[in-house]
């Protein structure tokens, strides 16, 4: 176990294992493009929708839905099915990835939409605020931090399943533990698996960041 | 993309058996989460100081992805269920432990001050008060697990395991989407009806909730 460790340890620092087209720094690179890029498609997708649903109040057996369906869908399975239907293209990662990235951004940019209190959309259009006017500056201001932890955990998931992008023949950090698996080198495997979770967690704690900074006035506002 | 019909025809006692394996390793991961899950979130709900260690604990384990959590476990536990076992048990947790606290925190004040007045003892209110108030917020919590283990057993696949994930290596290798379309299928019903069992069971266990609404 001890020395499991230690070569894991070398593994990780080794400035080998850094450079060139199958080096960490590269493998990183690759995986960032794939996660970024789906969560982006899929903010595109599912924000506007949520957004709907929640200012409109229709749909929301969907919104509601939505979630328990796509935490239900192995992605896995997904992949796999676009992959062989789409043949040898990286659309088989993007859709599988967006598919699951966008029920969890529906769900809470609806639930933080619902959660805006009915009275201060009243009061907003009582002072003659116009239903954009509304949706603009009174509900997706309030609904921000749900829209937020949406969009963080749709990201993690997308970080977490990119790996398997490696499983059909493509990069990222899913490469070191696919050929890993394959070549019975359990170093290479724990390497790739623990760079996956760490660039899950430092994404997670930049969107944290950014989502603290963007609401410091609020918490002044609140004193 | 067309269905072979006939390779699901040949293959029925597979698809059953690998649907049997697939729900037993979901429905340990979530049976063996709750156990670790009940006693950990009365801890946190009683120990201020530790609820927001193991709060916080439990998220930082959801970053983990799934097939890194398996693979962290190969030392420990090798190529086998147990290693499936605890790597869904570890997820379940988190969405469990969450859930449990806070229903827990959903119970009235009031409620626990009235069953100390009548002089209940503090573990039987919260066996016989507490924990049934708090079951509409734990159940939520394990339909949410449950639901997510279905999903999440096929990942394991990578490890040897995977219930109906093995049909995704299985379509894959032999570009053959047959049964990766099957694969899919069975996981979502497996999904579907384990969620409204969950729905059932929780309405014959709080028939209080229903007289309100």
């Amino acid at each position: 176990m001890y020395e499991l460790f230690k070569n894991l340890g070398s593994w990780l620092i080794s400035g080998d294992q850094w450079s060139g087209s199958d080096g960490i720094a590269h493998r990183i690179a690759e995986h960032l493009e794939y996660s970024l890029f789906a969560t982006l498609i899929a903010a595109a997708i599912a924000l506007p929708l949520g957004l709907l649903i929640g200012h409109t109040g229709k749909g929301a057996f969907l919104a509601i839905n939505l979630s328990s369906f796509g935490r239900a869908l192995p992605t896995v399975g997904l992949v796999v099915l676009v992959f062989l239907i789409s043949g040898l293209s990286l659309w088989s990662v993007y859709v599988a990835l967006v598919v699951l990235a966008v029920p969890a951004i529906v769900t809470n940019t609806y639930a933080g939409m619902s959660a805006v209190d009915p009275e201060v959309k009243d009061a907003a259009r009582g002072q003659g605020m116009r239903g954009h006017q509304v949706l603009f500056q009174v509900e997706i201001p309030l609904a921000l931090p749900l829209i937020m932890t949406g969009l963080r955990l749709s990201l993690i998931q997308v970080v977490s399943t990119a790996t398997i992008a490696a499983y059909v023949s493509f990069g990222g950090l899913g490469r070191y533990v696919f050929d890993g698996l394959a070549q019975r080198d359990l170093v290479q495997v724990l390497g790739g698996a623990a760079l996956v979770a760490i660039v899950a967690v430092v994404l997670d704690l930049a969107l944290a960041g950014l989502q603290r900074y963007l609401f410091r006035h609020r918490r002044t506002a609140a004193h | 993309m067309t269905i072979d019909w006939s390779w699901i025809g040949d293959h029925t006692d597979d698809l059953t058996t690998l649907t049997f394996s697939h729900l037993q390793a979901a429905l340990s991961a979530v049976f063996f989460g709750l156990l670790i899950s009940l006693p950990l979130a009365v801890v946190a709900h009683r120990v201020r100081p530790l609820r927001g260690f193991l709060l916080g604990l439990s998220n930082v384990l959801f970053t983990i992805p799934s097939i890194a959590i398996f693979v962290l476990l190969l030392p420990v536990s090798g190529l086998t269920r147990t290693t499936t076992v605890i790597g869904l048990t570890i997820y379940s947790l988190v969405v469990l432990l969450r859930n449990t606290v806070e229903g827990l925190d959903s119970v009235p004040a009031k409620t626990k001050e009235a069953a100390k007045a009548m002089g209940t003892r503090p573990l039987r209110t919260l066996l016989t008060v507490e924990l049934p108030l708090a079951l509409p917020v734990i159940m939520a919590g394990v339909r949410i697990a449950t639901v997510m283990s279905i999903s999440l057993v096929s990942v394991a696949t990578y490890i040897g395991d995977g219930g109906l994930g093995q049909l995704f290596t299985d379509g894959f290798q032999r570009n053959f989407p047959t049964p990766v379309i099957a694969g899919v299928v069975l996981t979502l019903l497996l999904a579907l009806v384990a969620d409204a069992l969950l729905v059932a069971i929780q309405y014959v266990l709080t028939p209080w909730t229903r007289r309100r609404a």
